[in-house]
Protein backbone atom coordinates (compact mmCIF):
# COMPACT_ATOMS: atom_id res chain seq x y z
CA UNK A 1 0.00 0.00 0.00
CA UNK A 2 1.38 3.16 -0.92
CA UNK A 3 1.76 6.65 0.94
CA UNK A 4 -0.70 7.90 -1.50
CA UNK A 5 -3.21 5.34 -1.71
CA UNK A 6 -3.86 5.64 1.74
CA UNK A 7 -4.39 9.12 1.68
CA UNK A 8 -7.40 8.67 -0.85
CA UNK A 9 -9.08 6.22 1.16
CA UNK A 10 -11.78 7.04 2.78
CA UNK A 11 -12.32 8.18 6.65
CA UNK A 12 -13.06 4.71 9.18
CA UNK A 13 -14.31 4.83 12.44
CA UNK A 14 -12.15 3.70 15.08
CA UNK A 15 -13.98 0.52 15.68
CA UNK A 16 -13.98 -0.17 11.83
CA UNK A 17 -10.12 0.14 11.67
CA UNK A 18 -9.53 -2.01 14.64
CA UNK A 19 -12.01 -4.88 13.04
CA UNK A 20 -9.70 -4.64 10.11
CA UNK A 21 -6.70 -5.57 12.35
CA UNK A 22 -4.77 -8.92 11.30
CA UNK A 23 -3.86 -11.41 13.58
CA UNK A 24 -0.18 -10.57 14.09
CA UNK A 25 -0.93 -6.85 14.81
CA UNK A 26 -3.09 -8.04 17.51
CA UNK A 27 -0.88 -9.97 18.74
CA UNK A 28 1.89 -7.34 18.34
CA UNK A 29 -0.61 -5.00 20.44
CA UNK A 30 -1.63 -7.17 23.50
CA UNK A 31 2.33 -7.93 24.48
CA UNK A 32 3.04 -4.20 24.14
CA UNK A 33 -0.05 -3.47 26.05
CA UNK A 34 0.63 -5.68 28.68
CA UNK A 35 4.04 -4.74 29.02
CA UNK A 36 3.52 -1.12 30.22
CA UNK A 37 2.27 -2.35 33.42
CA UNK A 38 5.13 -3.78 34.44
CA UNK A 39 7.70 -1.62 32.85
CA UNK A 40 5.67 1.63 34.00
CA UNK A 41 5.64 -0.41 37.51
CA UNK A 42 9.47 -0.06 37.41
CA UNK A 43 10.09 2.94 36.58
CA UNK A 44 7.44 4.43 39.02
CA UNK A 45 9.48 2.34 42.04
CA UNK A 46 12.55 4.60 41.45
CA UNK A 47 10.83 7.47 40.53
CA UNK A 48 8.24 7.20 43.79
CA UNK A 49 11.67 6.38 45.85
CA UNK A 50 13.58 9.07 44.95
CA UNK A 51 10.94 11.61 44.91
CA UNK A 52 9.59 10.50 48.13
CA UNK A 53 13.33 10.71 49.42
CA UNK A 54 13.96 14.28 47.97
CA UNK A 55 10.61 15.55 49.31
CA UNK A 56 12.35 14.30 52.88
CA UNK A 57 15.78 15.60 52.21
CA UNK A 58 17.22 12.48 51.81
CA UNK A 59 19.04 10.89 48.26
CA UNK A 60 16.33 7.99 47.82
CA UNK A 61 18.28 5.29 46.20
CA UNK A 62 21.45 5.65 45.36
CA UNK A 63 23.99 2.33 44.90
CA UNK A 64 22.59 0.18 41.87
CA UNK A 65 22.96 1.80 38.33
CA UNK A 66 23.40 5.26 37.34
CA UNK A 67 21.63 7.62 40.01
CA UNK A 68 20.22 3.97 41.76
CA UNK A 69 17.87 3.97 38.64
CA UNK A 70 18.68 0.51 38.43
CA UNK A 71 17.33 -0.50 41.97
CA UNK A 72 13.78 -1.67 41.03
CA UNK A 73 15.38 -4.00 38.31
CA UNK A 74 17.77 -5.31 40.97
CA UNK A 75 14.80 -5.72 43.40
CA UNK A 76 12.83 -7.90 40.77
CA UNK A 77 15.87 -10.04 40.05
CA UNK A 78 16.06 -10.88 43.31
CA UNK A 79 12.09 -11.48 44.51
CA UNK A 80 11.79 -15.23 42.82
CA UNK A 81 15.34 -16.07 44.18
CA UNK A 82 13.65 -15.93 47.85
CA UNK A 83 12.76 -18.71 49.35
CA UNK A 84 8.47 -18.85 49.45
CA UNK A 85 7.11 -19.10 52.66
CA UNK A 86 3.50 -20.53 53.28
CA UNK A 87 1.96 -20.60 56.98
CA UNK A 88 0.49 -23.80 57.94
CA UNK A 89 -2.62 -22.27 58.47
CA UNK A 90 -3.54 -20.98 54.75
CA UNK A 91 -5.99 -22.53 52.59
CA UNK A 92 -3.54 -23.73 49.93
CA UNK A 93 -5.34 -23.63 46.40
CA UNK A 94 -6.82 -19.93 47.34
CA UNK A 95 -3.13 -18.92 48.48
CA UNK A 96 -2.22 -20.11 45.15
CA UNK A 97 -4.66 -18.24 42.83
CA UNK A 98 -5.18 -14.94 45.11
CA UNK A 99 -2.09 -13.35 43.46
CA UNK A 100 -3.13 -14.51 39.99
CA UNK A 101 -6.82 -12.82 40.63
CA UNK A 102 -5.34 -9.82 41.85
CA UNK A 103 -2.27 -9.23 38.57
CA UNK A 104 -4.43 -10.39 35.76
CA UNK A 105 -7.08 -7.83 35.39
CA UNK A 106 -4.35 -5.17 36.11
CA UNK A 107 -2.51 -6.89 33.10
CA UNK A 108 -5.70 -6.51 30.98
CA UNK A 109 -6.70 -2.65 32.59
CA UNK A 110 -5.32 -0.90 29.68
CA UNK A 111 -7.05 -3.03 26.77
CA UNK A 112 -9.61 0.04 26.52
CA UNK A 113 -7.65 3.18 26.69
CA UNK A 114 -6.38 4.65 23.36
CA UNK A 115 -3.01 5.55 23.15
CA UNK A 116 -3.31 7.60 19.90
CA UNK A 117 -4.85 8.40 16.34
CA UNK A 118 -4.51 6.58 13.46
CA UNK A 119 -1.34 5.41 12.58
CA UNK A 120 0.36 3.04 10.57
CA UNK A 121 2.26 0.02 11.44
CA UNK A 122 4.40 -1.67 9.26
CA UNK A 123 1.68 -0.44 6.07
CA UNK A 124 -1.37 -1.53 7.70
CA UNK A 125 -3.76 1.07 9.11
CA UNK A 126 -5.36 0.94 12.63
CA UNK A 127 -5.30 3.11 15.98
CA UNK A 128 -3.50 2.69 19.08
CA UNK A 129 -5.81 0.95 21.14
CA UNK A 130 -6.57 -2.93 21.74
CA UNK A 131 -10.15 -2.70 21.52
CA UNK A 132 -12.66 -0.05 20.68
CA UNK A 133 -15.76 -1.46 22.82
CA UNK A 134 -19.45 0.20 23.24
CA UNK A 135 -19.11 -0.44 27.10
CA UNK A 136 -15.60 0.48 27.01
CA UNK A 137 -15.85 2.11 30.46
CA UNK A 138 -17.59 -0.62 31.80
CA UNK A 139 -14.52 -3.09 30.86
CA UNK A 140 -12.04 -0.47 32.52
CA UNK A 141 -13.94 -0.21 35.66
CA UNK A 142 -14.86 -3.56 35.74
CA UNK A 143 -10.93 -4.67 35.87
CA UNK A 144 -10.26 -2.04 38.69
CA UNK A 145 -12.86 -3.95 40.70
CA UNK A 146 -12.28 -7.63 40.23
CA UNK A 147 -9.01 -6.86 41.66
CA UNK A 148 -10.05 -6.97 45.04
CA UNK A 149 -10.84 -10.23 44.86
CA UNK A 150 -7.72 -11.47 44.64
CA UNK A 151 -6.89 -9.22 47.61
CA UNK A 152 -9.50 -10.19 49.88
CA UNK A 153 -8.94 -14.08 49.14
CA UNK A 154 -5.33 -13.14 50.14
CA UNK A 155 -6.35 -11.80 53.24
CA UNK A 156 -9.15 -14.38 54.02
CA UNK A 157 -6.72 -17.24 52.57
CA UNK A 158 -3.49 -16.16 54.66
CA UNK A 159 -5.33 -17.77 57.78
CA UNK A 160 -3.91 -14.90 59.71
CA UNK A 161 -5.53 -12.20 61.68
CA UNK A 162 -3.17 -9.17 60.34
CA UNK A 163 -3.80 -10.25 56.98
CA UNK A 164 -7.96 -10.74 57.07
CA UNK A 165 -8.57 -7.49 58.60
CA UNK A 166 -6.18 -5.61 55.50
CA UNK A 167 -8.28 -7.94 53.12
CA UNK A 168 -11.26 -6.58 54.11
CA UNK A 169 -10.63 -3.15 55.07
CA UNK A 170 -9.49 -3.11 51.00
CA UNK A 171 -12.90 -4.72 49.95
CA UNK A 172 -14.76 -2.27 51.70
CA UNK A 173 -12.53 0.47 50.90
CA UNK A 174 -12.58 -0.34 47.18
CA UNK A 175 -16.47 -0.93 47.20
CA UNK A 176 -17.29 2.33 48.77
CA UNK A 177 -15.49 4.36 46.58
CA UNK A 178 -16.40 2.64 43.68
CA UNK A 179 -19.63 4.24 43.84
CA UNK A 180 -18.01 7.63 44.19
CA UNK A 181 -15.91 7.00 40.83
CA UNK A 182 -18.82 5.30 39.07
CA UNK A 183 -20.70 8.71 39.59
CA UNK A 184 -18.04 10.37 38.73
CA UNK A 185 -18.09 8.56 35.61
CA UNK A 186 -21.63 8.72 34.49
CA UNK A 187 -21.11 12.58 34.52
CA UNK A 188 -18.50 12.17 31.62
CA UNK A 189 -20.69 9.53 29.92
CA UNK A 190 -23.45 12.05 29.95
CA UNK A 191 -22.02 14.61 28.21
CA UNK A 192 -19.92 12.51 25.54
CA UNK A 193 -23.36 10.13 24.96
CA UNK A 194 -20.85 7.50 24.38
CA UNK A 195 -19.55 4.40 27.22
CA UNK A 196 -16.55 3.94 23.78
CA UNK A 197 -13.44 5.83 25.36
CA UNK A 198 -12.23 6.47 22.13
CA UNK A 199 -15.41 8.21 21.40
CA UNK A 200 -15.44 9.99 24.60
CA UNK A 201 -11.56 11.13 23.30
CA UNK A 202 -12.54 12.72 20.43
CA UNK A 203 -15.54 14.24 22.21
CA UNK A 204 -13.50 16.65 24.14
CA UNK A 205 -11.90 18.27 20.75
CA UNK A 206 -14.33 21.20 21.79
CA UNK A 207 -13.58 21.03 25.64
CA UNK A 208 -11.37 18.70 27.92
CA UNK A 209 -14.40 17.51 30.57
CA UNK A 210 -12.01 18.15 33.48
CA UNK A 211 -13.21 21.89 33.37
CA UNK A 212 -16.59 21.48 31.98
CA UNK A 213 -16.98 18.55 34.75
CA UNK A 214 -14.90 19.83 37.94
CA UNK A 215 -16.85 18.33 40.11
CA UNK A 216 -16.53 14.73 38.59
CA UNK A 217 -12.73 15.27 38.12
CA UNK A 218 -12.69 16.09 42.05
CA UNK A 219 -14.72 13.39 42.88
CA UNK A 220 -12.46 10.65 40.22
CA UNK A 221 -9.10 12.12 41.33
CA UNK A 222 -10.16 11.37 45.13
CA UNK A 223 -11.55 7.85 44.59
CA UNK A 224 -9.21 7.01 42.25
CA UNK A 225 -6.55 7.28 45.74
CA UNK A 226 -9.10 5.07 47.19
CA UNK A 227 -9.89 2.72 44.60
CA UNK A 228 -5.84 1.91 44.03
CA UNK A 229 -5.28 1.91 48.37
CA UNK A 230 -2.69 4.73 47.87
CA UNK A 231 -1.53 6.60 50.05
CA UNK A 232 -3.39 8.90 52.10
CA UNK A 233 -5.61 5.96 51.96
CA UNK A 234 -3.60 2.92 52.37
CA UNK A 235 -5.37 1.48 55.12
CA UNK A 236 -5.71 -2.23 53.98
CA UNK A 237 -1.59 -2.22 54.05
CA UNK A 238 -1.28 0.41 57.27
CA UNK A 239 2.40 -0.90 58.44
CA UNK A 240 1.34 0.46 61.77
CA UNK A 241 -1.50 -0.94 62.56
CA UNK A 242 -1.76 -4.08 60.46
CA UNK A 243 2.28 -5.29 59.87
CA UNK A 244 2.17 -5.66 55.80
CA UNK A 245 -2.25 -6.20 55.51
CA UNK A 246 -3.25 -8.72 53.05
CA UNK A 247 -0.02 -9.23 51.86
CA UNK A 248 1.47 -10.27 55.05
CA UNK A 249 2.24 -13.91 54.79
CA UNK A 250 3.23 -13.65 51.07
CA UNK A 251 6.68 -13.59 49.86
CA UNK A 252 8.62 -14.12 47.01
CA UNK A 253 6.92 -14.02 43.39
CA UNK A 254 3.62 -13.70 44.37
CA UNK A 255 4.22 -10.77 46.53
CA UNK A 256 5.95 -9.60 43.31
CA UNK A 257 2.53 -10.17 41.91
CA UNK A 258 0.75 -8.11 44.46
CA UNK A 259 3.10 -5.35 44.10
CA UNK A 260 3.18 -5.24 40.24
CA UNK A 261 -0.73 -4.89 40.62
CA UNK A 262 -0.61 -2.54 42.90
CA UNK A 263 0.95 -0.03 40.41
CA UNK A 264 -0.57 -1.24 37.51
CA UNK A 265 -3.53 -0.09 38.71
CA UNK A 266 -2.37 3.32 39.41
CA UNK A 267 -1.20 3.39 35.77
CA UNK A 268 -4.77 2.21 34.87
CA UNK A 269 -6.36 4.92 37.06
CA UNK A 270 -4.03 7.39 35.76
CA UNK A 271 -4.31 6.75 31.74
CA UNK A 272 -8.16 6.62 32.53
CA UNK A 273 -8.55 9.48 34.35
CA UNK A 274 -6.77 10.81 31.32
CA UNK A 275 -9.12 9.47 28.45
CA UNK A 276 -11.96 10.42 29.93
CA UNK A 277 -11.05 14.48 31.61
CA UNK A 278 -7.64 15.37 30.42
CA UNK A 279 -8.42 14.78 26.56
CA UNK A 280 -6.80 11.89 26.38
CA UNK A 281 -3.77 11.78 23.15
CA UNK A 282 -5.01 15.21 21.92
CA UNK A 283 -2.25 18.01 22.38
CA UNK A 284 -4.18 21.47 24.01
CA UNK A 285 -5.41 24.41 22.28
CA UNK A 286 -4.89 23.04 18.53
CA UNK A 287 -7.47 21.29 16.74
CA UNK A 288 -7.87 17.27 15.45
CA UNK A 289 -6.22 18.22 12.20
CA UNK A 290 -3.41 19.86 13.14
CA UNK A 291 0.09 17.74 12.98
CA UNK A 292 0.60 17.59 16.55
CA UNK A 293 -2.62 15.75 16.68
CA UNK A 294 -1.78 12.91 14.08
CA UNK A 295 0.67 10.12 13.68
CA UNK A 296 2.41 9.28 16.89
CA UNK A 297 3.03 12.19 18.86
CA UNK A 298 0.02 12.05 20.57
CA UNK A 299 1.17 8.77 22.68
CA UNK A 300 3.80 11.83 23.60
CA UNK A 301 1.00 13.60 24.83
CA UNK A 302 -0.82 10.97 26.47
CA UNK A 303 1.93 9.93 28.71
CA UNK A 304 2.98 13.07 29.60
CA UNK A 305 -0.50 13.46 30.62
CA UNK A 306 -0.49 10.36 32.77
CA UNK A 307 3.05 10.40 34.45
CA UNK A 308 1.59 13.84 35.71
CA UNK A 309 -0.88 12.15 37.64
CA UNK A 310 0.74 9.73 38.53
CA UNK A 311 3.58 12.27 40.05
CA UNK A 312 0.54 13.42 42.04
CA UNK A 313 -0.20 10.18 43.57
CA UNK A 314 3.85 10.32 45.11
CA UNK A 315 3.57 13.63 45.70
CA UNK A 316 0.36 12.72 48.34
CA UNK A 317 2.72 10.23 49.69
CA UNK A 318 5.14 12.43 50.29
CA UNK A 319 2.49 15.14 51.98
CA UNK A 320 -0.43 13.68 53.76
CA UNK A 321 -0.37 11.29 57.10
CA UNK A 322 -2.84 8.36 56.78
CA UNK A 323 -6.65 8.94 57.06
CA UNK A 324 -8.15 7.38 59.91
CA UNK A 325 -10.55 4.58 58.81
CA UNK A 326 -13.79 6.14 60.10
CA UNK A 327 -12.53 9.37 58.67
CA UNK A 328 -12.08 7.34 55.36
CA UNK A 329 -15.21 6.07 54.94
CA UNK A 330 -17.48 9.04 56.35
CA UNK A 331 -15.37 10.75 53.36
CA UNK A 332 -16.54 8.27 50.96
CA UNK A 333 -20.28 7.56 52.07
CA UNK A 334 -21.00 11.00 53.38
CA UNK A 335 -19.45 13.83 51.19
CA UNK A 336 -18.41 12.11 47.73
CA UNK A 337 -21.66 9.87 47.28
CA UNK A 338 -24.57 12.24 47.86
CA UNK A 339 -21.89 15.10 46.04
CA UNK A 340 -21.69 13.09 43.02
CA UNK A 341 -25.49 11.73 42.84
CA UNK A 342 -26.34 15.96 43.24
CA UNK A 343 -23.88 17.30 40.42
CA UNK A 344 -25.59 14.25 38.57
CA UNK A 345 -28.77 15.54 38.23
CA UNK A 346 -28.00 19.05 38.26
CA UNK A 347 -25.59 18.67 34.88
CA UNK A 348 -28.03 16.23 33.70
CA UNK A 349 -30.89 19.09 34.66
CA UNK A 350 -28.92 21.44 32.93
CA UNK A 351 -28.24 19.49 29.32
CA UNK A 352 -31.77 18.69 28.85
CA UNK A 353 -33.26 22.32 29.32
CA UNK A 354 -30.42 23.52 26.93
CA UNK A 355 -31.81 21.08 24.36
CA UNK A 356 -35.60 20.96 24.53
CA UNK A 357 -36.33 24.52 25.78
CA UNK A 358 -33.91 26.27 22.93
CA UNK A 359 -32.63 27.85 26.13
CA UNK A 360 -28.78 28.60 25.92
CA UNK A 361 -25.66 27.86 28.42
CA UNK A 362 -24.91 31.63 28.74
CA UNK A 363 -28.89 31.90 30.35
CA UNK A 364 -28.50 29.23 32.05
CA UNK A 365 -25.43 30.29 34.05
CA UNK A 366 -26.73 33.34 34.45
CA UNK A 367 -29.93 32.54 36.22
CA UNK A 368 -28.12 30.14 38.12
CA UNK A 369 -25.68 32.35 39.28
CA UNK A 370 -28.05 34.98 40.26
CA UNK A 371 -29.73 31.80 42.24
CA UNK A 372 -26.56 31.38 44.21
CA UNK A 373 -26.13 34.93 45.22
CA UNK A 374 -29.85 35.09 46.73
CA UNK A 375 -28.83 31.94 48.67
CA UNK A 376 -25.73 33.58 50.01
CA UNK A 377 -27.16 37.12 50.94
CA UNK A 378 -30.11 35.16 52.54
CA UNK A 379 -27.22 33.17 54.40
CA UNK A 380 -25.90 36.16 55.33
CA UNK A 381 -28.80 37.57 56.77
CA UNK A 382 -28.88 34.62 59.79
CA UNK A 383 -27.67 35.26 62.79
CA UNK A 384 -24.47 34.83 63.65
CA UNK A 385 -23.51 32.04 66.53
CA UNK A 386 -21.75 33.80 69.23
CA UNK A 387 -18.23 31.93 70.46
CA UNK A 388 -17.35 32.51 73.79
CA UNK A 389 -13.22 32.48 73.59
CA UNK A 390 -12.61 31.28 77.00
CA UNK A 391 -9.56 29.70 76.31
CA UNK A 392 -7.58 32.90 75.17
CA UNK A 393 -4.05 33.24 76.05
CA UNK A 394 -3.05 36.30 77.84
CA UNK A 395 -0.03 37.65 75.63
CA UNK A 396 2.82 40.53 76.85
CA UNK A 397 2.87 43.49 74.05
CA UNK A 398 5.35 41.52 71.78
CA UNK A 399 2.78 38.68 71.17
CA UNK A 400 4.82 35.98 73.31
CA UNK A 401 1.96 33.71 75.34
CA UNK A 402 2.35 34.08 79.54
CA UNK A 403 1.85 31.14 81.54
CA UNK A 404 -0.86 31.99 84.01
CA UNK A 405 0.59 32.89 87.22
CA UNK A 406 -1.94 31.27 89.79
CA UNK A 407 -1.54 27.71 88.05
CA UNK A 408 -4.49 26.85 89.14
CA UNK A 409 -4.94 23.38 88.40
CA UNK A 410 -8.11 22.89 85.72
CA UNK A 411 -11.26 21.52 87.01
CA UNK A 412 -11.93 19.36 84.64
CA UNK A 413 -10.31 17.00 82.44
CA UNK A 414 -12.11 13.87 80.48
CA UNK A 415 -9.74 11.42 82.64
CA UNK A 416 -11.16 13.56 85.72
CA UNK A 417 -14.56 13.12 84.53
CA UNK A 418 -14.09 9.50 83.97
CA UNK A 419 -12.90 9.19 87.53
CA UNK A 420 -15.47 11.24 89.29
CA UNK A 421 -18.04 9.24 87.16
CA UNK A 422 -16.53 5.95 88.22
CA UNK A 423 -16.42 6.94 91.42
CA UNK A 424 -19.55 8.14 91.92
CA UNK A 425 -21.38 4.66 89.98
CA UNK A 426 -19.22 2.83 92.36
CA UNK A 427 -20.77 4.02 95.48
CA UNK A 428 -24.28 4.03 94.24
CA UNK A 429 -23.81 0.06 93.31
CA UNK A 430 -22.42 -0.11 97.18
CA UNK A 431 -25.25 1.87 98.17
CA UNK A 432 -27.81 -0.92 96.21
CA UNK A 433 -26.10 -3.57 97.42
CA UNK A 434 -26.02 -2.29 101.13
CA UNK A 435 -29.85 -2.05 100.50
CA UNK A 436 -30.20 -5.25 99.15
CA UNK A 437 -28.43 -6.78 102.00
CA UNK A 438 -31.35 -4.22 104.06
CA UNK A 439 -34.05 -6.05 102.40
CA UNK A 440 -32.39 -9.28 102.88
CA UNK A 441 -32.12 -9.23 106.46
CA UNK A 442 -35.92 -8.05 106.72
CA UNK A 443 -36.91 -11.19 105.15
CA UNK B 1 -13.59 -10.59 10.91
CA UNK B 2 -16.85 -9.01 11.87
CA UNK B 3 -17.25 -5.59 10.98
CA UNK B 4 -17.45 -2.83 13.57
CA UNK B 5 -20.02 -0.41 14.65
CA UNK B 6 -22.76 -1.11 17.25
CA UNK B 7 -23.79 -4.50 15.44
CA UNK B 8 -20.38 -6.09 15.71
CA UNK B 9 -20.17 -9.34 16.80
CA UNK B 10 -18.60 -10.93 19.36
CA UNK B 11 -15.37 -10.81 17.05
CA UNK B 12 -14.51 -7.47 18.35
CA UNK B 13 -14.11 -8.87 22.14
CA UNK B 14 -11.42 -11.50 20.31
CA UNK B 15 -8.59 -9.65 21.31
CA UNK B 16 -9.61 -9.04 24.98
CA UNK B 17 -9.63 -12.86 24.97
CA UNK B 18 -6.38 -12.51 23.68
CA UNK B 19 -4.42 -10.48 26.40
CA UNK B 20 -6.68 -12.44 28.84
CA UNK B 21 -4.77 -15.89 27.85
CA UNK B 22 -1.24 -13.89 27.81
CA UNK B 23 -1.59 -12.04 30.87
CA UNK B 24 -2.94 -15.16 32.78
CA UNK B 25 0.15 -17.17 30.94
CA UNK B 26 2.28 -14.16 32.84
CA UNK B 27 0.92 -14.39 35.78
CA UNK B 28 1.18 -18.29 36.53
CA UNK B 29 4.30 -18.91 35.07
CA UNK B 30 5.44 -15.91 37.73
CA UNK B 31 3.76 -17.55 40.34
CA UNK B 32 5.08 -21.13 39.58
CA UNK B 33 8.82 -19.47 39.28
CA UNK B 34 9.14 -18.90 43.02
CA UNK B 35 9.12 -22.43 44.54
CA UNK B 36 11.42 -23.28 41.16
CA UNK B 37 14.12 -20.80 41.93
CA UNK B 38 13.96 -20.20 45.29
CA UNK B 39 15.75 -21.84 48.47
CA UNK B 40 13.39 -24.36 50.85
CA UNK B 41 14.90 -24.45 54.38
CA UNK B 42 12.91 -26.27 56.77
CA UNK B 43 12.29 -24.44 60.38
CA UNK B 44 9.22 -24.47 62.24
CA UNK B 45 8.69 -20.99 63.43
CA UNK B 46 8.88 -19.76 60.04
CA UNK B 47 5.17 -21.70 59.01
CA UNK B 48 3.20 -20.24 61.87
CA UNK B 49 0.99 -17.43 60.98
CA UNK B 50 2.84 -13.67 61.52
CA UNK B 51 1.39 -11.77 64.98
CA UNK B 52 4.78 -9.89 65.77
CA UNK B 53 6.07 -12.91 67.39
CA UNK B 54 3.91 -14.00 69.89
CA UNK B 55 2.18 -17.04 69.93
CA UNK B 56 -0.01 -16.98 67.14
CA UNK B 57 -4.04 -16.69 68.37
CA UNK B 58 -6.07 -20.32 67.21
CA UNK B 59 -7.17 -19.80 63.53
CA UNK B 60 -10.09 -22.51 62.08
CA UNK B 61 -9.26 -25.46 59.61
CA UNK B 62 -9.89 -23.77 56.91
CA UNK B 63 -9.11 -20.16 56.16
CA UNK B 64 -9.29 -17.19 58.63
CA UNK B 65 -11.38 -16.17 61.65
CA UNK B 66 -14.32 -13.96 62.52
CA UNK B 67 -14.27 -10.66 61.19
CA UNK B 68 -16.71 -7.06 62.28
CA UNK B 69 -19.82 -7.46 61.16
CA UNK B 70 -20.15 -3.91 59.35
CA UNK B 71 -17.84 -4.81 56.54
CA UNK B 72 -21.37 -6.63 55.84
CA UNK B 73 -23.59 -3.56 56.50
CA UNK B 74 -20.84 -1.46 53.68
CA UNK B 75 -21.17 -4.68 51.35
CA UNK B 76 -25.07 -4.80 50.95
CA UNK B 77 -25.13 -0.63 50.81
CA UNK B 78 -22.39 -1.41 48.01
CA UNK B 79 -24.88 -3.67 46.22
CA UNK B 80 -27.70 -1.14 46.45
CA UNK B 81 -25.82 1.77 44.90
CA UNK B 82 -24.42 -0.65 42.07
CA UNK B 83 -27.41 -0.94 40.69
CA UNK B 84 -28.36 2.61 40.72
CA UNK B 85 -25.28 2.95 38.82
CA UNK B 86 -25.85 -0.22 36.77
CA UNK B 87 -29.31 1.78 35.76
CA UNK B 88 -27.43 5.01 35.25
CA UNK B 89 -25.64 4.23 33.07
CA UNK B 90 -27.50 3.81 30.06
CA UNK B 91 -29.58 6.45 30.60
CA UNK B 92 -26.66 8.49 30.70
CA UNK B 93 -25.90 6.89 26.99
CA UNK B 94 -29.49 8.11 25.62
CA UNK B 95 -29.80 11.24 28.32
CA UNK B 96 -30.20 13.49 24.76
CA UNK B 97 -32.77 11.41 23.28
CA UNK B 98 -35.33 11.19 26.36
CA UNK B 99 -35.15 14.60 26.90
CA UNK B 100 -36.87 16.69 30.14
CA UNK B 101 -38.65 13.78 30.69
CA UNK B 102 -35.62 11.39 31.05
CA UNK B 103 -34.32 13.90 33.95
CA UNK B 104 -37.45 13.80 35.64
CA UNK B 105 -37.44 9.93 35.60
CA UNK B 106 -33.49 9.93 36.65
CA UNK B 107 -33.89 12.19 39.53
CA UNK B 108 -37.41 10.27 40.60
CA UNK B 109 -34.75 6.92 40.76
CA UNK B 110 -32.21 9.03 42.26
CA UNK B 111 -34.76 9.92 45.18
CA UNK B 112 -36.05 6.55 45.48
CA UNK B 113 -32.16 6.06 46.59
CA UNK B 114 -31.55 8.80 48.65
CA UNK B 115 -34.59 8.03 51.19
CA UNK B 116 -32.34 4.62 51.77
CA UNK B 117 -29.55 6.40 51.95
CA UNK B 118 -30.66 8.70 54.27
CA UNK B 119 -32.04 5.57 56.45
CA UNK B 120 -28.96 4.39 56.90
CA UNK B 121 -27.24 7.33 57.89
CA UNK B 122 -30.02 7.99 60.50
CA UNK B 123 -29.45 4.35 61.69
CA UNK B 124 -25.38 4.89 62.50
CA UNK B 125 -24.92 2.45 59.20
CA UNK B 126 -22.44 4.51 57.61
CA UNK B 127 -21.00 5.64 61.35
CA UNK B 128 -17.48 3.36 62.03
CA UNK B 129 -16.39 3.31 65.50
Amino acid sequence: MTPLLAQVQEPMTRAELLADDPLWLILIKAVVLMLVGPVLTVVMIVGERKIVGRMQNRPGPNRVGPFGSLQAIADAIKLPFKEQVIPDTADRKVYFLAPIIAVVPALIGLAAIPFGPEVTIFGERTVLQLVELPVGVLLVLAGASIGVYGIVLAGWASGSPYPLLGGMRSAAQVISYEIAMGLAIIGVVLYAQSMATGEIVEAQASGWYFYLLLPSFVIYLISMVGETNRAPFDLPEAESELVGGFHTEYSSMKFAMFFLAEYTNMVIVSAFATTLFLGGWMFPFVGLDSPLNQGWFPVLWFFGKMFVLLFGFIWLRGTLPRFRYDQFMKLGWKVLVPAGLVWLVLIALVRAIRNDGNVSTGQILVIGGIAIVVIVLLTLLLPEKKIEDDDSVPTTGSDYPVPPLDLKVPETTPRRKALKAKAKSGKRTEALASTKEGSDGDL
Amino acid sequence: MAQGGPDAGLGVYLPLVLIFVLALAFATLSVLLGPLLGPSRFNRAKFSAYECGIEPSPQPLVGAGRMPVAYYVTAMLFILFDIEMVFLFPYAVSADALGLWGVAAATLFIATFFIADAYVWRRGGLDWN
